[in-house]
Order: C-alpha cells, then sequence, then structure tokens
C-alpha cells in the first residue's frame, strides 16, 4: 500500500513538472513583448527598457528563468504580475481559488445526489418510461454546451423573471444559476455511468443466487449491487476532474464568478501571462491531487487492491 | 452483453449469400435505432455544409443595418443579429466550421494517438515509460485552459483551432492502442509475420493497428461531439474561429453581448450545437454496440 502510494505521488510531481515545462515553454512563444506591456504608452528609452530587461531577469536564457521561476514556485511563490504591479500572483489566486472550489463542490454535490438515485432507479427498472425519460434527458444533457444553458437560464431568470442575479457571489441567490449549470453536464454523464455499472453487477452470478434464495429486494439493491457499481463510477468520476475544471472556466466567464477560471480568462485576453503560467499550475495540482485521493479512495473501498 | 450473431443458418449453407464484415457491423447498427436518426442528422448536415451557398438565403455577412436585432420575419425565418445579418444563413453556413473542426481535429488525434499507443506498446520499456507520462500530462491538463493558452499564443483562426484541438486530445486515443497492442503483440500471428521477415514498421502498421482499430473508430465517433462543444466554446470566448466567419461559438458569443435587448440570437446557435453533438453522440453509441458488443456502457 504504502509503496502504491509513494509510486502514485512520484507520478504526480512528474505530470506537474511536465505541466510545468511545457506552459513555460509555451509561454516563451507567446507574440509581444512583456516590458512593453508593462510601460504602456508611456515614452520610454531604449535604454530603460533596456535596465528594465535586466533588472527582470529577462535577458536570461529561457532554461535559468525557468529554474527561477520553478524554485520559487516550489517555495510557494508565485511572483508578481508585471500587468497588475503590486499584488502578489498568490494573492490574486488564493482568493480565485476558494470561489472555484466551493461552486465546485456544490455542483459535485447536487450533480451526484440526484445522479446517483436516478441512474440507479433507470437500471431496477429497466425499459420503462422512467428509463427512458431519465436516459433520454442525460443523453441531450451531454450534449448541450454548458454555457448556452447558463445564457438561457440569465434570460429567463434574470432578464425576464428578475428572480435571481445574471452574476456575481455576493450573495447566495448569487450560487443557484451558477451552480445548476455547472452539475448539468456531470449529473447526466454520472446518470449514465451509473445505469451502465448498476446493470452490469446486475447480470453477475452473486446476484442472481441471492435473488434466487429470496433476499428483499431493498437489500440486494442497496447492499448488494450499489456498493458493487460504486468501484468502476468512482474511478471515471476521478478521471473527469479535468473536464469539470473545463467546464468551470467557461461558466465562470458567463456569470463572472470571481474564481480561478475567470481570472484564467481575464488574463489570457489581458496577456498576463505570468498570472497564466500560475493558474495552470494551479489546476494542474488539483487534478492531481484528486486523482491521487481517487486511487486512495478505490484502494479503501475495494478488498482486493489494499491486500496487493 | 454477448450480441447474438447475425448470420442464421441458412445465410451460412448458401455460399452465394455470405455477408460481409461491413454488412454485418451495418446491419447490428441498424437496430439501434436512435443511430439511424442521428446518422441522418449528420448526413443532412453534410449537405447543409457542402451546398450553403445554394441553400442559404442570404450571404452570410451581409449586413442590413435596419433590421439589427430584428425578430422572426417571413424574409429572414430566425430574425437577424446584433448588426443585422441573417440568423439562418449564418447558422448553415456555420455547420461547415463545425463539421470541419469535429472531423479535421479528430483525424489529427486519432493518427497521433495511435502512433504514440502503439509505439509505447510495442516497444515497451524506457519509451514506453517515458510516452506514457506525456500521455498522463496531457490528461491530467484541463483541456480548456491549455486550449486558450495555445490559441491565444498562436491567434485564432480556423486552421489554428483544428490544429491545437487536434494535438490537445489524442491521449485517449494513444492509452487504449498502447493497452490493445499489449495484448495483441503476444499473439501467434505476429510471431509468423515476424518470422517470415516483417519489420517493426510493417508489424506494428500492418498488422496490429488494424487490429485495434474497432475500438478507436468507437471512441472518436463519441469524441467528434465533445470536439465540437470544444471549438464553440473557445469561439464563444473570443478565441476560436476569427470574425466575421460564421461559427456556432461566435454567434453565441455576439447573442452573449446582447441578451437583454435580443436574446433571439443566442437561442438558434445553441440549438444547432445541441443536436449536432447529440446526433454524432448516437452514432457513437449505435458503433460500439455494432463493433464492440463487449463495451456496452
Amino acid at each position: 500500500m504504502l509503496t502504491y502510494l509513494i509510486q502514485r505521488l512520484l507520478q504526480g510531481l512528474i505530470v506537474i513538472f511536465m505541466v510545468s515545462l511545457l506552459t513555460f515553454i509555451v509561454m516563451q512563444l507567446a507574440p509581444g513583448d512583456p516590458v512593453r506591456l508593462m510601460v504602456g504608452q508611456a515614452y520610454v528609452t531604449p535604454e530603460t527598457l533596456e535596465a528594465i530587461r535586466e533588472k527582470w531577469g529577462l535577458n536570461d536564457p529561457w532554461y535559468v528563468q525557468y529554474w527561477t521561476w520553478i524554485s520559487n514556485l516550489a517555495r510557494g511563490d508565485l511572483g508578481t504580475s508585471i500587468i497588475r504591479q503590486g499584488v502578489p500572483i498568490s494573492d490574486m489566486v488564493k482568493d480565485a481559488a476558494g470561489m472555484t472550489i466551493r461552486l465546485n463542490i456544490l455542483s459535485f454535490i447536487v450533480s451526484t445526489s440526484i445522479a446517483l438515485p436516478v441512474g440507479v432507479l433507470a437500471a431496477v427498472k429497466r425499459y420503462s418510461w422512467f428509463d427512458y425519460g431519465s436516459m433520454l434527458g442525460s443523453t441531450l444533457g451531454v450534449a448541450v454546451p454548458n454555457y448556452w444553458i447558463g445564457l438561457m437560464a440569465i434570460v429567463v431568470f434574470s432578464v425576464q423573471l428578475s428572480w435571481l442575479p445574471p452574476y456575481g457571489a455576493d450573495s447566495w441567490r448569487g450560487y443557484i444559476l451558477p451552480v445548476i449549470v455547472l452539475s448539468i453536464a456531470e449529473m447526466a454523464a454520472l446518470a449514465r455511468l451509473t445505469r451502465g455499472a448498476t446493470i452490469e453487477v446486475m447480470n453477475q452470478d452473486y446476484v442472481v443466487t441471492s435473488r434466487a434464495k429470496g433476499l428483499a429486494p431493498r437489500v440486494l439493491i442497496l447492499q448488494h449491487i450499489v456498493r458493487n457499481a460504486l468501484l468502476p463510477i468512482i474511478t471515471i468520476m476521478g478521471y473527469r476532474i479535468a473536464f469539470i475544471l473545463s467546464g468551470t472556466i467557461v461558466v465562470e466567464t458567463v456569470f463572472a464568478w470571481p474564481g480561478l477560471g475567470r481570472l484564467f480568462y481575464n488574463s489570457i485576453t489581458s496577456h498576463d501571462f505570468q498570472v497564466v503560467q500560475a493558474v495552470v499550475i494551479l489546476l494542474t495540482v488539483i487534478v492531481v491531487v484528486i486523482n491521487i485521493l481517487t486511487d486512495l479512495t478505490y484502494a479503501f473501498i475495494d478488498p482486493r487492491v489494499r491486500v496487493r | 452483453m454477448i450480441q447474438p450473431t447475425t448470420v442464421t443458418l441458412k445465410e451460412a449453407a448458401d455460399p452465394r449469400k455470405q455477408v460481409s464484415e461491413r454488412q454485418r457491423i451495418w446491419r447490428r447498427f441498424k437496430r439501434y435505432r436512435p443511430g439511424l436518426f442521428g446518422l441522418g442528422v449528420i448526413v443532412l448536415l453534410v449537405l447543409l455544409a457542402v451546398f450553403s451557398p445554394w441553400i442559404a438565403p442570404h450571404p452570410p455577412e451581409e449586413i442590413h443595418t435596419p433590421l439589427r436585432g430584428a425578430g422572426p420575419s417571413s424574409d429572414y425565418w430566425l430574425g437577424n443579429d446584433d448588426i443585422g445579418r441573417d440568423i439562418l444563413s449564418r447558422l448553415i453556413y456555420g455547420s461547415r466550421i463545425a463539421l470541419i473542426v469535429g472531423l479535421g481535429a479528430t483525424a489529427i488525434a486519432v493518427t497521433i494517438g495511435i502512433t504514440v499507443g502503439a509505439t509505447a506498446g510495442y516497444f515497451g520499456g524506457k519509451v514506453d515509460f517515458v510516452l506514457s507520462r506525456f500521455v498522463d500530462t496531457l490528461m491530467a491538463f484541463p483541456l480548456l485552459a491549455l486550449l486558450l493558452t495555445l490559441s491565444s499564443v498562436f491567434g485564432p483562426s480556423l486552421r489554428n483551432v483544428v490544429v491545437v484541438i487536434g494535438l490537445t486530445v489524442w491521449a485517449a486515443y494513444a492509452r487504449l492502442v498502447r493497452a490493445e497492442v499489449l495484448s495483441l503483440r503476444e499473439h501467434d500471428f505476429i510471431l509468423a509475420a515476424r518470422a517470415s521477415g516483417a519489420g517493426d514498421r510493417r508489424i506494428i502498421f500492418r498488422h496490429i493497428v488494424p487490429n485495434a482499430m474497432g475500438p478507436v473508430i468507437v471512441i472518436a465517433s463519441l469524441a467528434i461531439g465533445g470536439v465540437i462543444i470544444l471549438e464553440s466554446a473557445l469561439s464563444f470566448l473570443g478565441l476560436g474561429v476569427a470574425r466575421p466567419t460564421a461559427s456556432w461559438g461566435t454567434m453565441l458569443s455576439d447573442g452573449r453581448e446582447f441578451i437583454r435587448n435580443y436574446p433571439h440570437i443566442a437561442i438558434a446557435p445553441g440549438i444547432a450545437i445541441t443536436i449536432t453533438v447529440l446526433s454524432f453522440n448516437l452514432v457513437g453509441d449505435g458503433l460500439r454496440d455494432a463493433l464492440d458488443p463487449r463495451q456496452k456502457e
């Protein structure tokens, strides 16, 4: 178990290192001179520009710059933004990360608490109207772009009915639309997945035997079927975290949610590449940590993995 | 779930009526009604895309200033957008972008994925370790963050969108092909090929890859819809296809700015994306049942 954990941690570190290197190289390819962006329209002599470059270490070869950046990163120092000077990137990112995590945890709770029961029920009542209805709904839910649902929700609930604010996170009412919109795709994918996994387990011999010996359907479903169906569901859900964070970027932009996604998008459009790098690394760390936690949960639930 | 074999005794007994593998797949596919519906919609979309200039009632970039934000009328069935262009015509031309990006980027991704996966699985050892870490890295990257970064660095254009998406979504194919190759390379027919003097390249591309194609086609058909959503999201955020080209994503982005005054601009493109993605997903489901009965969801 311990060797497994260490192995997973090392793999995770390699991934984070590779992502940092890749983003750094891509940033080097970005057109535009950061120093020019920094001084803006102000008139400066070429000598001053050169001095600024020297001061920020922009004349060093890229691997020296990378080394400075990565060693600062390892100490938790993300540097300062050239575009928005004065605010340390760590502070910017810290507040935004809190908002993004809050949004995602809420939408995780909403989507799992609806999708799991729906998926199991659809499997148990296979070929019923409930099954067809819920699967039609989830097939649509996977296909619809979440930002479009967001726009339509704003039109209906904010513009027409003026029940809910169209953006911002100032009160609990601002949470409702972003959380629901972010949940839809996951809910749909999870319901389909749960139905499939449950049907798979229902065809197993031990389920057939339990049913034959007269075990109450309730006990059979909850204790034998669902518990075993959860294994593949947890694995796939863990690996979907990267997709979920992708969804956050668009949804946060649509609802002007002050999280990592919007910070990322605003930094991209204002060519604030230091912030972009910082957010990318942070998102990757979140993905890697959650993937490792998923593997551990899996080992915890499935005794067969624990023994190995 | 094991699919019943579709060759009846009569067919097997009658050598003149032998069915090819392709016919057998088509027969199994046909049984899944939603898949047929999806296929129908895709055929329609391809026709719309190819014959856009003849089908669209107006040129997609023609501006009718007095009709800014006008609702549906007999001349402009879906109304006009914020600067007075015909929404229906832009929608029809937008199918070109969706199909080019969906199919083009997936083709690039499948090519890279097969090459990387087959190389990693066949050679194993250090090659496998390095390539697999690369695949892990791509899998852990929040895709849209990577796409937005690349597209802002290389500049938004149709060609860049296709290339950038293609270069970033191949990891799933590589992982799949690697696993297939690991199990295939132990088979006797590989040994036979080697004994008759085939080199590594020939063994990989002539003997192993064709045998791993079934699941690859299934995953690819299920992934096209996702690629179309990615393109629309990129364009929606202003980093996809450059304006004024009509793409469903840029149309939604225009619609967003005028959502208070002209909400109708944002309705049609969203429905178009949903139907297109839905159709590709349904065809994918049908293909999965037809090609790879074991992989039932």
